[in-house]
C-alpha cells in the first residue's frame, strides 16, 4: 500500500532515527555519529536553559488548557441559547482558529506594544486603568503569560465548537423535567449538563495539552524565547540547539525527552478521562 | 426557548465579550489604515482620514501573490493525495479481519502522539538527500506523510460504521475491489472526507515549522514564511506590517466565511473517532 510506503519515509523511519541519534554526538554534517550512551540526558540535567524551557512548557499548557477550555465552555454555554446573535458570536468567536498562528502572534504583538500610548496600554489609560500598563512581553515574568494568552485567544473558539457539539446531543427534555422539579441553572449544569459533556472535555483536553507541549509558533514570532531564556519551550530549544547551534544529537535528545512526555500525557488522559466518561 | 428579559442581559453581556474579543482587530485595522504620522502621533484612535497606500506597498514587498500560489499549489496537491491514500488504505484496514490489518492500524495510531519533532532532523537530512529542499514535492510529501495516520484515522472510524452489506453487493456483482471502492464507498464517505478536507487543509495552509526549515530562502515559501520574513524585515513600519498581515489572513477567512457551516462542522466533528 503507497499509504503505508509514506507514511513509512515521512514518519516511522526519521521518528526512529531520530530516537537513535539522541544518543550520540552528531553534528549534522555528513553522518559522522559517535555512540554517547546518555551523556546528552546527562547534559540536560545540568543545562539551566533546557530545564527551563521544560519548566516554560508545563506551565504554559497547563495554563492553555485550564483557561482556553473554561473560556470555551463559558463561550458555548453562552451561544448555545435563545439569544438572537448566537450564530454571528459563533463565527467571531472561531474566526482566529483558521488564521496561521505567525499572523496571530504578530497581530498581538501590536496588541502588546510596550508604549503606553499604543495597542493595549493606550486602551487601559483610556479606561482609568493606566496603572495596569506592562512591558508585556518585555518583562521576564510576565512574557510566558502574555503568549499564553495570545494562544488562548485563538484557540478558544475551537473548544467552544467541540463543547457546542456535546452541548448540542443534550436531550431538551432531560433540562425541562429537571426545572419542572425544580432545579436551578447552576444545579442543571451540575447534574446534567456537566456529566453529559465528558466527551467533549476529552477531546478538548487531549487537543490543547498536545498543542501546549509542542508550541513552537508563537514563541519564534512573538519572543524568540527571550527575554533571556524566559520563554524558551521544548520545541524553541530543540530547534535553536540544532539549527543555530549544529547540536543535532543534543537536539534529538530533547525532542526524544518531549516525546516521552506527550505520550506519557496522552496515556494517562486518555485512560482518567474514558474512565470519567463511561462513569458517567 | 422563549426571548425574556434574562436572555436580553445575556445578549448584552455576549456582544460586550465580542466587542472585547475583537479589540486586537481593531488595534490591527485602525494601524493599517494609517499614515506614518498618524501612527507617530495617535496610534489607537480612529485613522482621519484613513489612507490605503500600505496596502498596496505590503502586497508587493511582502510577494504575496506568489507565496498565495505556493501555499495554494501544497495545500491542494497534498489534501488531494491525503484523501486519496488515506480513504483506500482505511477501507483496507476496516474491512480485512487479519492480524496484518490490525498491527498497521494501531501503527498508524502510534503516528498521531508521536511529536514529529522527533524525527525532524533526521527527515530533513532524508529530504536534502532526495534533493527536494526547497520544492514543492518536498513539501508535499511531508505533509502526505505526516497528515496521513490521523485522516485513516478518520477514514477507518467513519468506514467501520457502515454497513458491510454495500460492498458485498457490489462485490457479487461482479465489480472488483477498486470498483467497488470508487463506485460504491468513496460516495458514501462524503461527510467525512469533507471534514478530512477541512482539517488537513486549514492545517498545511498555517503550518509554519517545516516550510520555514525547507523552504527558506527558495523562492517557493508559502504565506507564513513569507510573512514572517516580511515583518522581521520592517519591524518598525507598523502601518505596512498591519497591511500585509490583514492581506495575508483575508484570503482564508473569507473562504471560511463562504463554507461556515462546513468549516465548524469539520472542526467539531471531526475529532470523535
Amino acid at each position: 500500500m503507497p499509504a503505508v510506503l509514506v507514511y513509512a519515509v515521512v514518519v516511522l523511519y526519521p521518528s526512529i532515527a531520530g530516537a537513535g541519534s539522541a544518543f550520540t554526538d552528531w553534528s549534522g554534517i555528513g553522518n559522522a555519529k559517535t555512540f554517547v550512551g546518555i551523556d546528552n540526558f546527562k547534559q540536560l540535567a545540568h543545562d539551566s536553559q533546557a530545564l527551563g524551557a521544560l519548566r516554560n512548557t508545563l506551565l504554559l499548557t497547563v495554563a492553555i488548557v485550564v483557561v482556553q477550555n473554561g473560556i470555551g465552555l463559558l463561550l458555548a454555554l453562552g451561544v448555545h441559547t435563545g439569544i438572537k446573535s448566537r450564530m454571528a458570536l459563533r463565527l467571531v468567536f472561531f474566526a482566529p482558529v483558521v488564521v496561521s498562528p505567525v499572523i496571530v502572534s504578530f497581530l498581538w504583538k501590536f496588541v502588546y506594544n510596550p508604549a503606553p500610548d499604543a495597542g493595549l496600554n493606550a486602551a487601559l489609560g483610556a479606561v482609568g486603568l493606566g496603572a495596569l500598563r506592562q512591558d508585556w512581553l518585555g518583562n521576564p515574568s510576565l512574557a510566558l503569560w502574555s503568549v499564553a494568552f495570545t494562544v488562548i485567544w485563538q484557540c478558544a473558539g475551537y473548544s467552544m465548537v467541540i463543547f457546542l457539539a456535546g452541548l448540542e446531543g443534550v436531550p431538551a427534555e432531560l433540562h425541562e423535567s429537571a426545572m419542572v422539579d425544580g432545579a436551578g441553572t447552576v444545579a442543571r449544569f451540575r447534574h446534567i449538563t456537566w456529566p453529559l459533556l465528558a466527551p467533549a472535555v476529552t477531546i478538548n483536553v487531549m487537543l490543547s495539552t498536545v498543542g501546549g507541549l509542542t508550541l513552537f509558533t508563537q514563541i519564534i514570532a512573538m519572543t524568540n524565547g527571550g527575554p533571556g531564556y524566559a520563554t524558551d519551550t521544548l520545541s524553541t530549544v530543540l530547534y535553536k540547539q540544532a539549527f543555530v547551534f549544529g547540536k543535532f544529537g543534543y537536539s534529538t535528545a530533547v525532542a526524544l525527552v518531549l516525546a516521552i512526555f506527550v505520550a506519557a500525557v496522552s496515556f494517562l488522559q486518555i485512560g482518567y478521562l474514558r474512565s470519567r466518561e463511561t462513569a458517567a | 426557548m422563549k426571548y425574556r428579559p434574562r436572555t436580553f442581559l445575556l445578549e448584552l453581556v455576549m456582544i460586550a465579550v465580542a466587542i472585547g474579543f475583537l479589540f486586537p482587530v481593531y488595534v490591527l485595522v485602525t494601524l493599517a489604515f494609517k499614515d506614518p504620522q498618524q501612527i507617530a502621533n495617535r496610534p489607537l484612535s480612529l485613522p482621519s482620514p484613513p489612507s490605503v497606500g500600505s496596502f498596496g506597498e505590503a502586497w508587493r514587498s511582502a510577494g504575496l501573490s506568489s507565496a498565495l500560489l505556493n501555499s495554494t499549489l501544497i495545500t491542494v496537491v497534498s489534501v488531494l493525495l491525503l484523501i486519496a491514500l488515506g480513504s483506500l488504505a482505511a477501507y483496507f484496514l476496516a474491512r480485512t479481519a487479519t492480524r496484518l490489518s490490525y498491527s498497521l492500524y494501531i501503527l498508524f495510531l502510534v503516528g498521531i502522539i508521536l511529536p514529529f519533532q522527533l524525527g525532524m532532523i533526521p527527515l530533513y537530512q532524508l529530504v536534502d538527500n532526495l534533493g527536494l529542499l526547497g520544492t514543492y514535492q518536498g513539501m508535499i510529501l511531508f505533509y502526505t506523510g505526516i497528515q496521513l495516520p490521523f485522516t485513516v484515522f478518520l477514514y477507518t472510524g467513519f468506514i467501520r460504521s457502515l454497513p458491510a452489506d454495500y460492498t458485498n453487493a457490489a462485490l457479487i456483482d461482479g465489480a472488483s475491489h477498486l470498483q467497488a471502492f470508487a463506485h460504491v464507498i468513496f460516495p458514501l464517505l462524503r461527510p467525512i472526507t469533507g471534514t478530512v478536507l477541512i482539517l488537513n487543509a486549514v492545517q498545511i495552509w498555517n503550518d509554519f515549522f517545516t516550510p520555514l526549515l525547507y523552504l527558506g530562502g527558495s523562492g517557493h515559501e508559502t504565506v507564513p514564511v513569507r510573512v514572517f520574513a516580511f515583518v522581521n524585515q520592517y519591524t518598525s513600519n507598523y502601518g505596512l506590517v498591519a497591511a500585509g498581515l490583514i492581506l495575508a489572513a483575508l484570503p482564508i477567512l473569507l473562504l471560511f466565511l463562504v463554507l461556515q457551516r462546513y468549516v465548524i462542522r469539520g472542526f467539531a466533528s471531526g475529532l470523535k473517532g
